[in-house]
């Protein structure tokens, strides 16, 4: 389960002389997704998007509120267990934020061998995964030499890899063709069917009504639509 | 079994050449302290030994019968420090001894000038306690006689000692306290430049341990490689040292080649790993301070 209770947001941003403080990006949010739930969240451009799900990954901590990640509340873990609760959410990021210096098939091995899986357990699931996402020949490729989609796949590869409990994806067609997006969006579904809670951010109108599901709909900071 | 990976690309990060290169002139000149401080304690301790010990009498009015009767005041001295228990080796000096001496200030021809010249008596002491008896007991037997000990030169000899020890011990935490200053400088450019890596794997679910881990094996292996060049390059001049003070220290009688002192062969080795450690420690404290800044 996910729940946010009325939380609240502002960047810790020293203001220039002259200007006023931060803003609040969320004001007062509050939901609840269940666990195996499906949930889109939209929005305009500054909406707050991107902040309610850096606070659903826990790169960001609320100023105020209560959020409930899993079953954990997150301002009651330690950094240590902070980290092995990051290991079971699998994130798409709108810039991939792939590792240039690794191979996609150590990109996409990295949650597993952060999580200390054996190697062949990691080739097992690495490759089948690369296979899955269709660039089963480019696994030795850098990302440098993959194209935007390509790229925008292994970021999603890594991020269902270790078959998370919770997969957070930003904006993850915004790089793909009609097609490419049909595929991921099968790839997303097939792993909420097997039970993964999932919460997908976008600007996609066409895609969000090819596949009706509970809608947060943000403005300004705060909740508009809550389905 | 889980392959070593890079994660973080640090082989592109923590630089190659610079901080071996600081780190192996940080060593350099440890190494040389280390050096000079046990070459000074060794020598030291030797003069202090000697000084210590040494005792000086001066008898004046040496062929004047002495006060008890019979024998010379000289003769009388010598017979008291033969019964003084601690006194050893007590010689008289020679007449041309003290005159050769004396030549500077009094000529060539001493005997000559008719001058009092007290007769001068060298000895070694071995008690426990300090001489300090001894003066007064000779003077019983020979008034004014007068006894100089090396104990206020042992005193100075320590007391120089101590002020170069100090002085290397300072040298030798300022070396520590900038090779550590140079570790948390290159690990912070090393995070400077690695930083959307560290927070990718950040957000993956790394431990603050998996990603210190990473920055501390890249800091030991690099201060390590660079102690190990700073302490090899500074073996030859401990050498050409070594041999300017084997006629100080007698090894130049019993080797054909000069060599080091063992404890300098137990210190030196130790330098590398000293080294490793401040790089582990001070990496591990950079990277885990800098990651308190991420949620």
């Amino acid at each position: 389960m996910v729940r946010f209770d009325d939380v609240w947001l502002k960047y810790r941003t020293q203001p220039r002389s002259g200007e006023r403080g931060p803003a609040d990006v969320l004001r007062g949010v509050s939901f609840e997704i269940p666990d195996g739930g499906f949930c889109w969240l939209t929005g305009p451009s500054g909406a707050g998007k991107t902040s309610l799900l850096k606070l659903i990954t826990m790169t960001e901590h609320p100023n105020r509120g209560m959020i409930e990640i899993l079953g954990t509340e997150i301002d009651k873990v330690s950094r240590h267990d902070a980290a092995l609760l990051r290991r079971r959410i699998g994130v798409v990021y709108q810039d991939f934020r792939l590792l240039g210096h690794l191979s996609a098939y150590d990109n996409v091995a990295l949650p597993l061998r952060l999580a200390r899986r054996s190697e062949n357990k990691i080739r097992t699931d690495v490759t089948e995964i690369l296979h899955w996402v269709g660039l089963s020949d480019k696994l030795e490729s850098r990302p440098a030499e993959l194209s935007g989609g390509e790229q925008q796949r292994i970021a999603i590869a890594r991020a269902v890899v270790s078959r998370p409990k919770l997969l957070v994806a930003d904006e993850p067609t915004g790089n793909l063709d009609d097609e490419q997006a049909q595929r991921l969006m099968v790839l997303i579904l097939a792993l909420n069917k097997l039970g993964t809670t999932v919460i997908v951010a976008t600007h996609n109108h066409g895609l969000v009504a090819r596949h009706p599901a509970p809608r947060l709909d943000m403005r300004d900071g705060r909740l508009t639509r809550h389905d | 079994m889980t392959k070593r990976v890079d994660y973080l690309g640090l082989r592109f990060a923590l630089t190659d050449r610079l901080l071996p290169v600081l780190v192996a002139a940080m060593s350099f000149l440890a190494a040389l302290a280390i050096a000079g401080t046990l070459a000074t304690t060794t020598l030291a301790l030797q003069w202090q030994g000697d000084a210590a010990s040494a005792l000086t009498i001066q008898v004046p009015d040496p062929a004047t019968p002495a006060a008890s009767g019979g024998a010379t005041r000289l003769a009388a001295v010598q017979a008291a420090l033969q019964g003084t228990v601690g006194v050893a080796n007590a010689q008289l000096m020679a007449a041309d001894q003290v005159n050769r001496l004396l030549e500077p200030w009094l000529g060539a021809d001493v005997a000559q000038l008719a001058l009092p010249i007290p007769a001068i008596i060298t000895a070694n002491w071995q008690g426990a306690a300090r001489p300090d008896g001894l003066a007064a007991a000779l003077d019983k037997v020979a008034p004014g006689t007068l006894v100089q000990t090396g104990i206020t030169w042992a005193a100075r000899v320590a007391a120089l000692t101590a002020s170069l020890q100090t002085c290397a011990a300072t040298v030798l935490l300022v070396v520590a306290l900038v090779a550590g200053a140079l570790v948390a400088v290159a690990t912070r450019s090393g995070i400077a430049q690695r930083r959307e890596a560290v927070e990718i794997i950040h957000g993956l679910g790394a431990l603050d341990a998996d990603i210190a881990d990473s920055f501390a094996a890249r800091a030991t292996l690099l201060t390590f490689t660079g102690a190990v060049i700073g302490t090899l390059l500074a073996l030859p001049i401990l050498f050409w040292l070594a041999t300017l003070a084997a006629p100080f220290s007698g090894v130049a009688a019993r080797a054909a080649l000069p060599s080091l002192p063992p404890a300098l062969w137990v210190a030196l080795p130790l330098l590398p790993l000293v080294a490793a450690c401040i790089g582990w420690s001070t990496a591990q404290l950079t990277v885990r301070g800098w990651l308190r800044s991420l949620a």
